[in-house]
């Protein structure tokens, strides 16, 4: 083991809600939904009509700009539904589940070692696991003819509640491991995995055979340690022109599945968490899964939020809304749409700031019950050196932020538009003094890098 | 507190689109959030917001004020009575201060509000809460001479010159409470300088005592340095000068809440520091040896204790907006404020208050450096690329 990377830049938002270690399954829901607006950039053609009968694995739509990228439904049974908004653009496929057990398109087993770069592709795309592939820059799926300079799996979540890898890798290590040897074949030897540093770490060394030891490397520090465009920027920083893939570890499992079981099984486990919730916990949910399903009867508070994913990155989910086919974790948090008299004056011994400027320092072990109240409103930038107590980067956040803004292609590529990812300056909004929407302008930036650059 | 909310949601449909004062919802935006932190959530992006925001970092800044304005008070009528040669209680002597001071402090709130007032109303834009520390810092950089027409003036200067043509709070590139002190120290000369200090108002039965001078510590050490008062006197500030500049120690104080807070950059007051220091000792280098009563000899850490600088080092090289923005900015922008101040106080009789114009001359240069910072990042970000 090498010396851990030290990520010094960073903060914990120490929230309440973490999740138990116990694991439920959840029975499938009366309907499952597809969302094609999952997947940034695609545009989905239907391969399906309302009426027809699917397998597990059977693809729904495929893209139209790359026919090869197809989605699959996560389960058998009846397409029930095609659900389009404005434009008559698809929003959701609902299908009615198989009352009794899911029927699976079948797939030849076999060890990927033994497969070639070629067939792991081909078997992936195939099978419409390739979607789990995305890269850097801009976060979309990969695209099966590049060849990255390498894949990376970050096998710890560092963002708030988030839940814990080694936790969910345990209990499918065999699948985990084939998969990363599938990633392997793939990546033509330069498979890099992220992991806490020792004591923190769940998963050790030895838990992966066959990748060489250089490249596995360890973080120490807070949030965003874990976020695999940070460990890429500390690892191997992108480039111009450069492209790098990645994978979530609960992917990971599911494109093992494939090769081991030989049918795309889409079930992960999903953290619940969040004060909001009145025991969070882990269960095991199928992709597509309707949130009501997962928080019937399981929260405190009816006027919350509901999160896909965490707090810092989620979307807010509606109560028809599915379970969206990247997310592991749920979060409910208090609404906090209560005006409070004074309270910028108030000393605020129960807010949380990353400055000292509310007693609630003199508590630093103290965790929170932290809501959506916006905390003030929106201003111009005033207070400087902020975003950099936040961003573990050699990058000039506010400089690339205003790059953005003045749609300066070349300043924003100098300023290193392509190492970063929305989720990379969340905690920089979060602190942000003048509540200053960054996420949303990153996603300008990169979207205009894109198409411009 | 329910009472309050109900008044302010009853007059809230008056103001709003639609409403009979459309046009004043700007103002009553100011107020209601300013009683009430407002109910918004979050929409897109982080569903979690730290608690701070800019009211809380101004109102942070006034309390890190307050050490200098109480002394301030208590120093006017310190001096007045000293001039007379009276003793009088501690309590009388802040009691006379702040019956001179908070004139001052009230006329610069309400102009210059009311001008930030006026120009959200008809721009239809929000009231930043920037003015709320600029209001309090201009007071304490004039004499408690001052006629009150100036300061109002001096208000109206800053809020429009300084900020409001630039766009309002952030958008300005000058220190606005500065920006208003120069302003009346070059349109009005004789009532920023000469003998102007210490309120004289007349005293029943009583003259001005033989040993008044009305002469600043600046204006002594460019004539006879070895002619300063103490260093004690100068650090704790029993001395004359802008209301709340003369106290070294309550600037300190008011350091060590903006630095522990984390609002004011530490790096920044501390280069200042340096900055004047290293100056400082440089001079006594190369100061004729032949000359000891020559400016040059102060010893370095007098120009940490002389005038404002501690002040400006402080409240005013520190305001984030016009002041350098990257990390290495900050040092050299720091430094420099402390040597220029050095320089123009020991070489240019003509501006005793040096620390005045090399903060506002590095508030102009604050730009180019953080754009030699920012170039140099981007050069390094590229050999990175080609060395590998």
């Amino acid at each position: 083991m090498g010396k851990p990377i030290n990520i010094q830049r960073g903060y914990d938002i120490r929230i309440e809600g973490a999740a138990e270690r116990t694991v439920d399954d959840l029975s499938l829901s009366d309907i499952i939904g597809v969302k094609p607006t999952d997947f940034h950039t695609v545009v989905p053609k239907l391969l399906v009509e309302v009426g027809d009968e699917v397998l597990a694995g059977q693809a729904l739509f495929f893209d139209k700009n790359r026919p090869d990228i197809r989605f699959n439904s996560p389960i058998s049974g009846e397409i029930a539904e095609i659900v389009r908004g404005e434009k008559r653009r698809i929003l959701e496929i609902r299908i009615l589940p198989d009352k009794k057990d899911i029927r699976y398109v079948s797939y030849p087993v076999s060890d990927p070692a033994a497969l070639s770069r070629d067939e792991v592709t081909e078997r992936l795309l195939e099978s419409g696991c390739w979607n789990y592939i995305r890269q850097r820059p801009f976060s979309l799926i990969a695209n099966p003819s590049d060849t990255p300079k390498g894949i990376f799996v970050s096998c710890f979540d560092s963002a708030p509640l988030a839940p814990d890898i080694s936790y969910i890798v345990d209990f499918e290590k065999e699948n985990f491991q084939a998969g990363l040897t599938a990633l392997q074949q793939l990546s033509g030897g330069h498979l890099h995995l992220g992991l806490r540093a020792a004591p923190q770490a769940g998963l050790t060394d030895s838990d992966f055979s066959g990748i060489p030891v250089e490249h596995i490397h360890h973080f120490k520090g807070p949030h965003p340690a874990g976020n695999v465009g940070i460990q890429i920027h500390h690892i191997d920083p992108i480039q111009k022109g450069e492209v790098v893939w990645y994978v979530h570890p609960q992917d990971v499992v599911i494109l093992g599945r494939l090769f081991r079981e030989g049918r795309y099984r889409a079930d992960r486990l999903l953290a619940l968490t969040g004060s909001s919730v009145l025991r969070p916990q882990y269960f095991r949910a199928m992709t597509g899964q309707r949130i009501s399903n997962i928080l019937g009867g399981r929260l405190r508070d009816a006027h919350s939020r509901t999160i896909q994913g965490n707090v810092l990155t989620g979307s807010t989910a509606g109560s028809d809304d599915f379970l969206s086919y990247y997310e592991n974790q749920i979060t409910v948090i208090p609404e906090g749409d209560e005006p409070e008299f004074l309270g910028w004056l108030l000393p605020g011994i129960k807010k949380l700031s990353l400055s000292r400027t509310y007693f609630s320092w003199l508590f630093p072990r103290r965790t929170y019950q932290l809501d959506t109240n916006m905390h003030g409103e929106e201003r111009a930038f005033v207070m400087t050196g902020q975003y950099d107590k936040v961003l573990p980067m050699d990058i000039y956040p506010v400089y690339l932020l205003k790059a953005i803004l003045a749609r300066d292609i070349e300043r924003m590529e100098a300023l290193g538009i392509y190492e970063v990812a929305e989720e990379d300056l969340a905690l920089c909004e979060f602190v942000c003094t003048s509540k200053i929407d960054v996420q949303k302008i990153v996603a300008e930036g990169l979207e205009y890098a894109r198409l411009e650059g | 507190m329910k009472f309050l909310r109900r008044i302010v949601d009853t007059v809230k449909p008056h103001f709003s689109k639609g409403g009979k004062f459309e046009k004043l919802h700007p103002a009553f935006d100011a107020l209601e959030t300013f009683l009430f932190v407002p109910a918004t959530t979050t929409k897109e992006g982080v569903h979690v917001r730290d608690a701070i925001d800019l009211k809380r970092t101004m109102v942070t800044v006034i309390i890190a004020l307050i050490p200098t304005v109480i002394f301030g008070m208590w120093n006017t009528g310190y001096q007045h009575h000293l001039a007379y040669g009276m003793e009088v209680s501690i309590m009388e002597n802040f009691m006379f201060g702040f019956w001179k001071v908070l004139p001052i402090i009230i006329v610069s709130y309400a102009v210059g509000l009311g001008v930030e007032f006026i120009f959200a109303i008809t721009k239809g834009h929000q009231i930043s809460e920037g003015y709320l520390v600029t209001g309090l810092l201009i007071p304490l950089t004039l004499p408690v001479t001052i006629p009150l027409w100036m300061v109002g003036l001096a208000a109206i200067f800053c809020t429009l010159i300084g900020k409001e043509i630039f766009g309002g709070t952030g958008m300005n590139f000058m220190n606005p409470a500065l920006l208003a002190r120069i302003f009346l120290f070059f349109a009005f000369p004789a009532y920023m300088s000469g003998d102007i200090w210490t309120d004289l108002s007349p005293e029943a039965g009583q003259a001005i005592v033989d040993a008044y001078s009305g002469a600043t510590n600046l204006v002594t050490f460019d004539a006879d340095q070895t002619k300063l008062p103490s260093a004690a006197n100068m650090f704790w500030g029993f001395e004359q000068g802008s209301i709340g500049e003369t106290s070294v120690a309550a600037c300190l104080i008011g350091a060590f809440i903006l630095v522990a807070t984390g609002i004011g950059s530490w790096q920044i007051i501390f280069s200042c520091f340096a900055g004047a220091w290293l100056m400082g000792v440089l001079l006594n280098v190369l100061a004729p040896a032949d000359m000891p009563t020559h400016a040059m000899h102060t010893p370095a850490y007098y120009h940490w204790l002389m005038g404002g600088f501690a002040f400006g080092a402080v409240y005013m090289a520190t305001d984030p907006v016009s002041a350098a923005q990257t990390e290495t900015g900050k040092w050299i922008y720091g430094l420099l404020i402390g040597a220029f101040t050095v320089i123009l106080r020991v070489f240019n009789p003509a501006y005793p208050e040096g620390v005045m114009l090399s903060i506002l001359l590095m508030n102009v240069f604050a730009s180019l450096i953080d754009h030699i910072v920012v170039e140099r990042h981007i050069k390094r970000r590229l050999k990175k690329v080609s060395s590998e």
